[in-house]
């Protein structure tokens, strides 16, 4: 190994980034531009649930109903309908996600038998919503069925039913106002740095491939070991750079609280954003073109890191072969170290698992890097 | 005194599945040396300069450049040898100097030296005040020669140069011509191939191949009275391809090709042919008198891929 060739060579690597404006945009612009995609358009929270009731019965009772679910402040809009094809309408266009039909003898059930129905219709077409979307309304119904109760127990004399009531009094950690933002952000950074680091990386020998340089640089006395290390050192650089762009962002910008410390985000972004080079650097030797290389490189960063790793889908809520597959998802150690070291403060200690998970992904990776490159023509 | 061979290849052999790319090539060339390997493409001609390069493995036999064996010892070997590939292989995206700077780096020249070496080069070139410009700017003898002032950085005592001028104009050829004398004049030993013909009379040696076999190996004067084997005619003629044909058929006729718009008869045996436009009058073909000319290279070239070759040896 000598030091003034692995110089040279990461010296010439950082003048062909600088003048290749492809690089150059993969280096700088986007961290930039998913940072503000990813950052601003993965969101889990539901907050625009519109909705529509058909009140068919028109009696005070059910206009006392209705002005419940207005007030409730749950749903985004309530709108009224006047007759069943505008039910239909409204589904089909998704101008709601569900209707809420108040039928004819509704305060004559009630009434008479101290009971009666609503029929709520609601689009499934996103399940996430629809669900949230029953629990508010289920809510509301659940409110106005217990002050109904009281009204009807008092107009005829008698004292509301009172049993035994068990109250839940949740408090949440480490996110406390239960944005889903907070929890995805930091996932969002690993998604980046493994997008942009694979990409460069996946460059770099295909570059000298397509342009012919490579058969001067073989006939050197350059070894790969010398040649891996010069190419990696000035994407090293830039990722780390990139990380801290995100990471700033992320804090700062997105203001997702961090509580761990520096340190130890700093020990592991690196580790992550050495994982990531070498797989670029791995594709690069064997895909002597640019574009398949870089393709390549998309394909084993972007689909594994953005479904596997758990940055938006829970691991634990996956069926148990997927899971299993998520233990080499290398990005899945790094989402988990955000996580915990943002919103938890975790320390390094606490992260012993995944954080030795990565430093043995970083191993197997550079290894494999390094036997990649033959100097050779064969 | 006796010559020490600096380059030396021994039944060298490269084989690409059952296509056999170089079959069993011996060579040996010696200090201060220029041998240029002439041939068709496809001959072997690059194949061979890689495998003496380290590039490519040697399916086969061995070679020692330099003194260090390039199946053994590949690095050893590019560490004392210069190579230009055949295809422009410098960084167009660099500058001049940069590109200078870069392989000084690689291969370790003394730092004290890198910017005196850099001017030589650059001066090598011709391209003083162009220091900063973008390679990928130049034009195609001025790449050329800047190449061959990269490869010759860490002053290398056995230089590959794989048709370096293919693609040059002549003007610029002949300026390179002059650098690699001035090189093998400083001691340097040569290797370089080339599909000009007139660019083999610059060589001290030439050795012909063909399908991946040295066919003949000398001085240019030495192969052009050697290797051809009977007394050569310039004969011009109408209807030149029926006349080819002729005379391939005629007895004592070794040879026939299409020069330009002549043809070159081979006579290996004069006393049975004398009277050729008679022979060819009564094929019914005009022809002048023919006279006898001094072989150039590319007649002996012709004349040697054309002869029929002993059947291959088993592999």
């Amino acid at each position: 190994m000598n030091l003034r060739r692995i110089y040279a060579i990461a010296f010439k690597e950082t003048l062909q980034v600088w003048r290749d404006p492809r690089s150059l945009a993969i280096a700088l612009l986007m961290p930039l531009m998913q940072m503000a995609l990813l950052g601003y358009g993965v969101s889990l929270d539901i907050r625009r649930v519109p909705l529509c009731i058909y009140d068919q019965e028109h009696s005070q009772t059910s206009r006392e109903l209705v002005q419940r679910f207005i007030a409730s402040r749950w749903f985004s809009s309530v709108r009224r309908l006047d007759d069943e094809r505008a039910i239909r309408d409204a589904m089909d266009r998704g101008s709601c996600v569900g209707v809420i039909t108040v039928p004819v003898n509704f305060s004559r059930a009630l009434a008479m038998t101290g009971t009666a129905s609503v029929q709520a219709v609601f689009d499934a077409t996103d399940v996430n919503t629809t669900n949230i979307s029953i629990g508010y309304a289920q809510g509301v119904i659940a409110q106005t069925t217990a002050d109904f109760q009281a009204g009807w127990a008092a107009a005829h004399g008698l004292h509301p039913v009172s049993s035994g009531s068990v109250d839940l009094e949740p408090r949440v950690w480490f996110n406390e106002g239960l944005d889903s933002r907070n929890f995805i952000i930091p996932g969002v950074v690993a998604v980046i740095l493994g997008l942009i680091g694979a990409q460069l990386t996946s460059l770099t020998i295909s570059r000298e491939w397509e342009r012919g340089t490579m058969e001067q640089l073989v006939s050197t006395p350059v070894t790969a070991l010398e040649l891996m290390i010069g190419k990696l050192v000035p994407y090293f650089v830039i990722g780390l750079i990139d990380a801290t762009f995100c990471l700033s962002a992320a804090a700062f910008w997105f203001q997702v609280p961090f509580r761990g410390s520096l340190g130890t985000l700093i020990a592991t972004t690196a580790l992550f954003t050495l994982v990531v080079l070498g797989i670029g650097y791995i594709v690069s030797v064997r895909v002597r073109s640019q574009l398949g290389a870089s393709q390549i490189a998309v394909m084993l960063t972007m689909t594994p890191i953005s479904l596997l790793s758990g940055y938006t889908f829970p691991i634990d809520q996956m069926p148990a072969p997927v899971q299993a597959v998520t233990l080499v998802v290398y990005a899945r150690y790094f989402v988990t170290i955000l996580r915990a070291v943002f919103l938890k403060g975790s320390t390094i200690g606490d992260l012993a698992v995944p954080i030795m998970a990565l430093v043995l992904y970083a191993a197997v990776i550079i290894w494999i890097a390094a036997r990649g490159f033959r100097k050779s023509l064969d | 005194m006796t010559e020490v061979a600096t380059v030396v290849a021994e039944e060298l052999t490269k084989k690409f599945g059952e296509f056999t790319a170089v079959n069993r090539l011996d060579l040996s060339i010696v200090k201060g040396e220029v041998v240029g390997f002439i041939g068709p493409n496809g001959a072997g001609k690059s194949i061979t300069i890689r495998m003496l390069c380290g590039l490519l493995r040697p399916t086969a036999g061995r070679a020692v450049v330099a003194g260090f064996d390039v199946g053994r010892e590949p690095e050893a070997v590019r560490e004392h040898i210069g190579y230009m590939s055949q295809k422009f292989s410098l960084y167009g995206d660099l500058t001049v100097r940069e590109n200078l700077h870069f392989f000084s780096g690689l291969y370790r020249v003394p730092r004290t030296d890198v910017e005196a070496r850099t001017r030589v080069a650059v001066a090598m070139a011709g391209l003083e005040g162009r220091e900063d410009a973008l390679v990928r700017t130049l034009a195609g003898g001025w790449k050329q020669r800047l190449a061959l002032g990269c490869a010759i950085l860490h002053r290398p005592p056995v230089l590959f140069l794989d048709e370096p001028t293919s693609g040059v104009e002549p003007e610029a050829r002949r300026n390179f011509w002059d650098l690699i004398h001035h090189l093998a004049s400083e001691g340097v030993t040569i290797l370089v191939s080339t599909h000009y013909m007139d660019e083999a009379e610059y060589c001290n040696r030439i050795a012909l191949i063909d399908s991946g076999r040295i066919v003949a190996i000398g001085s240019p004067g030495e192969l052009r009275r050697r290797e051809l084997g009977g007394t050569l005619y310039e004969l011009d003629c109408s209807a030149l391809g029926a006349a080819l044909a002729a005379l391939r058929r005629a007895p004592g006729v070794t040879d026939v090709a299409i020069f330009g718009d002549k043809l070159h008869v081979l006579i290996g045996d004069a006393s049975v042919v004398t009277d050729l436009p008679g022979l060819l009058k009564r094929a019914g073909i005009e022809a002048g008198p023919p006279r006898v000319i001094s072989p150039s290279l590319e007649d002996v070239f012709v004349q040697l891929v054309s002869r029929p070759r002993p059947p291959q040896a088993p592999a």
